[in-house]
C-alpha cells in the first residue's frame, strides 16, 4: 500500500435526518391518523364498562394483581391467554393483507415509532425552524440560542414521553383512581418505574433513534418486503415521465428530457432520508410525504401531478403497454390472507361465545397415591379446583360416578359437604375430597368426577381415576 | 510469536493481529473509546466493592466465619435475618390468634386452619417426613399417618400428646409399652399356631383353635380379646388390614419371636408449642383424624 492513498473507512456514521415541512393529502392522513391514535391511547382508559359490583367498571383494563384482563364486553383469566395468541395472529395476518395490499402504509401511517417521531419531528421544527435552520443550528458552535432551543426541545420531549408512559400506567389500574393519586403525588412504586421506563424509552426511540428504528431494529420491516409481489403499491417515481432529469428553467420546453427537474423536495421531506428516485428501498415506510413534495412543485411548474406517486409494478408495465390498469385487490395472495383472518376471526369469536363460565379441575394425590383403611376399604385424596368465572356466587354438588359403594368426605375448615360447595363471584374455589371405596377389580380405576349447580344439571365433568395398589 | 514489524492492512490501513488462517487476516481494531473507559470505570468501581461489602477472606474475624467487614455493614446473614423478621412480622397477624385460640375453633375457622395446616406442611417435611415420608405414608416400622388405624390414638388431642412426648421416646412424660420377646416364653410350635391364628383373624378366616387358646392367653392383655388393639396400652389392632411391619405369616412369627420397636422421639422443647399445634393440626387433616 503506498503512504499516500487515502486509508479505506470501513464505517459509514449515520446521517441525521431534518425532513422538511411538506402539505398535501398523505401529509394530512397523517395528522388525522396521529390525532386519532393519540387520542385513542390517551382516553380509551377512561372509558367506562358496567359489570356488576364485584367487577372493575374499566372498558379496557388489564389487572395484574387480581390477574384478570377486561376489554369491553370480553373478560379473560390468565389461563385464557390465548384468546391474546388469537388476537396476536388476527393483528398479524391483518398487517401482511395490508401490507400485500398497500406496502408499508402501516409503517407510514399507524406505527406508534413513526407517530411519536413525527410529533417530535413538528416539536423540533416548532422550537428549531425548518430543515435548513435546524441543520444550520446542528452544525453551530454551542451559542446561547442553541443552548436554549436544545434545552427545549428536549424538554417538551421529555414532557411527552412522560405522557407517554403515564397514559400508559392508566391500562393497568382504575383510571380516575390512580389519577386522583398522581394529582396527589401519592403513586405506587411500579407506577413510577414505569412511567420512568416509557419516558426514557420514548425519548430515546423518538428523538434519537428514529428512522433507525425501522431499518435496523425493527422485525416487521425486514419481513414486509415478503409480502410484497407486482400488485402491491408501492411509492415509485415514475422514472419513464421523469428522466431524463435536470434543472428547469421556466419558459424551456419539455421537449426531449424528463419531468423531474431535480429539485431534490422529495428527498429533503424524507423521514428516513431516502432518495425514492433510486426506486424502491428498504427503507422506505410509505408515508407518502415525497409524493405531497412532487405534486407540489408539479402544480407550480404546471405539468400533471403523479410524477411520484402510490404505484404498482403492473400498472407501470400495463402503462408502457398503453392500458390502464386497475388496482388488484383480490389475487391468490390477498385471498388466503382473508381466509385465514376469516377462519382465525370464527374461531376466537366461537371461543368468547361460548366460554365456560365454570371449570373444574381434579388433581390425584400423588403421596400417598392410595391409603389402606382398617376394614379393608382405600381410600384416595384428590385436590378440587372449582373456577367460578361468574359475577354471583354459587352453589354446587359434586360426586363421583364409575365406582361402587364410593363414600364422598370434604376435608377443610369448618363443615363441608360435597352436595354444597360455595364458591364465590369471580374466583377459584379449592377444596380437598377424600373418596373411600371399598377395592375394585382393577388396580387403576377410571372415575368421573360431576358437578351440578343447584337446579342439578350437570355443568361440568372431570376424568380421573381411584388407584388402589401399587402399579 | 509477536512478529517484528507491525503488519498493516493494505485495504483499511490498520494494523492486523499478526496471525493468519487461510489467508485470512484479523483486524486489531482498537475497542471504541466510551467502552473503553466504561470498563476502567467498572474495575475502580469494583475496587470500590472491596470496602463498602464484605469482599476478602481472613483467618479471623466476625464469628467463625471471618472476612472483611465491609463499611456498609450488610450481610447476607443480616438480611436473611431481616427478611426472617418481615416473614415472622407477616405471622404475627394470626400468630396470636392462633396461639389463643383452641383446636376445635382453629378447625372451623378458614384463615387459621390454612395457617395451620401451612405452618404444619412445612414443618413436616422438615422434621417429621425423614420417618413418615413427605406425604406421611409411613413405612415398614413407621406409622402410616393417613390411615385409620391409630396404636395410641386418633383424636387431635391424643395426636399433640403422641408430638409432644413422643413414645418410647426421652421424655419423662413419653408413652411406653414392650411387647416381650415370646421366642424366650413360647415353644416354637405355639407361636407358629399363634400366628396362623393372628393371620386367620385379619383375613377373617375360620380361626385355629390351639392358636385361639395361646392368643387368649398370652396376647389378649395388649391386643385385646377380640385381638383389635387396645389404645391405652398402645397394643396395635391385629385384626384390620393394616400392618405396621409386615403382613406375611413369616413376618409375623419373627415379629413374635423377638419383636422390633419403634421410636417416636419427643418434640416438646425441640419445636415451639406453637408448631407442634401447627404439626398436630396437619397431621389430624391428613384423612384419619378421629373426633
Amino acid at each position: 500500500m503506498s503512504d499516500t492513498a487515502a486509508p479505506l473507512k470501513l464505517f459509514a456514521k449515520k446521517e441525521r435526518v431534518f425532513p422538511k415541512r411538506v402539505w398535501g393529502t398523505f401529509r394530512k392522513i397523517k395528522w388525522v391518523a396521529m390525532v386519532t391514535l393519540l387520542g385513542i391511547y390517551y382516553l380509551a382508559p377512561f372509558l367506562r364498562w358496567d359489570r356488576g359490583e364485584f367487577a372493575p367498571d374499566q372498558a379496557i383494563l388489564i389487572d395484574m394483581p387480581a390477574r384478570r384482563a377486561y376489554f369491553f364486553f370480553i373478560e379473560i383469566w390468565p389461563q385464557e391467554v390465548y384468546y391474546l395468541t388469537g388476537i396476536l395472529i388476527v393483528a398479524a395476518v391483518s398487517l401482511f393483507l395490508v401490507t400485500s395490499l398497500f406496502g408499508r402504509v402501516w409503517c407510514g401511517y399507524a406505527c406508534p415509532q413513526t407517530v411519536w417521531t413525527d410529533l417530535f419531528v413538528w416539536v423540533e421544527r416548532i422550537v428549531q425552524g425548518d430543515r435548513a435552520k435546524r441543520m444550520k443550528l446542528h452544525k453551530s458552535k454551542w451559542t446561547f440560542e442553541k443552548i436554549w432551543k436544545m434545552a427545549l426541545t428536549h424538554s417538551i420531549w421529555l414532557v411527552i414521553g412522560m405522557l407517554t408512559g403515564g397514559a400508559w400506567v392508566f391500562y393497568f389500574n382504575d383510571a380516575p383512581t390512580l389519577l386522583e393519586q398522581i394529582i396527589h403525588l401519592d403513586v405506587p412504586m411500579s407506577v413510577i418505574s414505569w412511567v420512568i421506563a416509557l419516558t426514557l424509552s420514548t425519548y430515546i426511540m423518538a428523538g434519537f433513534a428514529r428512522e433507525q428504528v425501522c431499518e435496523y431494529m425493527c422485525p416487521y420491516a425486514r419481513f414486509q418486503s415478503a409480502m410484497f409481489d407486482k400488485d402491491t403499491l408501492i411509492i415509485s417515481y415514475d422514472e419513464d415521465r421523469g428522466e431524463k432529469r435536470g434543472k428547469h428553467k421556466k419558459g424551456e420546453s419539455w421537449e426531449g428530457r424528463g419531468h423531474c427537474i431535480d429539485c431534490t423536495a422529495c428527498v429533503q421531506v424524507c423521514p428516513v432520508g431516502i432518495d425514492i428516485r433510486d426506486g424502491l428501498q428498504m427503507d422506505c415506510i410509505a408515508c407518502g410525504l415525497c409524493i405531497d413534495a412532487c405534486d407540489d412543485i408539479m402544480d407550480k411548474i404546471d405539468l400533471p401531478r403523479g410524477l411520484i406517486k402510490y404505484d404498482t409494478t403492473t400498472q407501470l408495465e400495463k402503462r408502457r403497454e398503453g392500458i390502464h390498469e386497475k388496482l388488484q385487490i383480490f389475487r391468490t395472495r390477498t385471498f388466503y390472507y382473508f381466509g385465514i383472518l376469516a377462519v382465525v376471526g370464527s374461531v376466537i369469536l366461537y371461543g368468547l361465545l361460548n366460554r365456560a363460565e365454570t371449570e373444574l379441575h381434579v388433581l390425584h394425590d400423588r403421596n400417598p397415591l392410595f391409603v389402606q383403611l382398617s376394614d379393608g376399604t382405600v381410600r384416595n385424596g384428590y385436590d378440587i379446583k372449582i373456577l367460578n368465572k361468574t359475577h354471583a356466587d354459587r352453589h354446587f354438588t359434586l360426586s363421583a360416578a364409575g365406582i361402587d359403594g364410593a363414600k364422598i368426605r370434604m376435608q377443610g375448615a369448618g363443615k363441608i359437604e360435597a352436595d354444597d360447595l360455595t364458591v364465590f363471584a369471580d374466583s377459584v374455589g379449592h377444596f380437598r375430597l377424600f373418596l373411600s371405596a371399598p377395592k375394585p377389580a382393577a388396580k387403576r380405576h377410571e372415575i368421573v368426577f360431576e358437578l351440578r349447580d343447584t337446579s342439578g344439571a350437570l355443568v361440568e365433568t372431570y376424568d380421573s381415576v381411584f388407584i388402589s395398589e401399587k402399579p | 510469536m509477536r512478529p517484528e514489524k507491525k503488519d498493516i492492512d493494505e485495504l483499511s490501513g490498520i494494523e492486523t493481529t499478526g496471525h493468519s488462517w487461510d489467508g485470512i487476516k484479523e483486524l486489531n481494531t482498537p475497542s471504541p473509546r466510551w467502552w473503553l473507559i466504561i470498563f476502567i470505570v467498572s474495575c475502580v468501581w469494583a475496587v470500590g466493592y472491596w470496602f463498602y461489602y464484605p469482599a476478602w477472606p481472613t483467618l479471623t474475624g466476625n464469628g467463625e466465619r471471618g472476612g472483611t467487614e465491609g463499611t456498609a455493614g450488610w450481610t447476607q446473614y443480616k438480611q436473611l435475618e431481616e427478611q426472617q423478621a418481615e416473614i415472622v412480622a407477616r405471622k404475627a397477624a394470626y400468630q396470636s390468634r392462633f396461639d389463643a385460640s383452641d383446636f376445635s375453633t382453629i378447625q372451623n375457622d378458614e384463615e387459621l386452619y390454612a395457617f395451620a395446616i401451612a405452618g404444619g406442611k412445612s414443618a413436616f417435611k422438615d422434621n417429621c417426613a425423614t420417618c413418615h415420608g413427605t406425604g406421611g405414608a409411613g413405612g415398614p416400622g413407621y406409622p402410616n399417618l393417613n390411615d385409620d388405624d391409630w396404636i395410641w390414638g386418633g383424636t387431635i388431642e391424643d395426636i399433640q400428646q403422641t408430638l409432644q412426648y413422643g413414645i418410647r421416646g426421652n421424655h419423662d412424660e413419653t408413652r411406653f409399652n414392650e411387647m416381650p420377646a415370646y421366642a424366650d416364653i413360647l415353644d416354637a410350635e405355639d407361636i407358629e399356631a399363634v400366628a396362623d391364628y393372628v393371620v386367620a383373624k385379619a383375613a377373617g378366616n375360620a380361626l385355629p383353635e390351639r392358636g385361639a387358646v395361646v392368643f387368649e392367653e398370652n396376647c389378649a392383655a395388649c391386643h385385646g380379646e377380640d385381638a383389635k388393639g387396645l389404645r391405652e396400652l398402645g397394643g396395635p389392632n391385629l385384626a384390620d388390614a393394616i400392618w405396621l411391619y409386615a403382613d406375611d405369616r413369616n413376618a409375623i412369627v419373627s415379629q413374635i419371636r423377638k419383636p422390633k420397636h419403634g421410636i417416636m422421639p419427643a418434640w416438646e422443647g425441640r419445636l415451639s408449642p406453637s408448631t407442634i399445634r401447627q404439626l398436630t393440626i396437619y397431621v389430624h387433616s391428613l384423612g384419619g383424624g378421629e373426633k
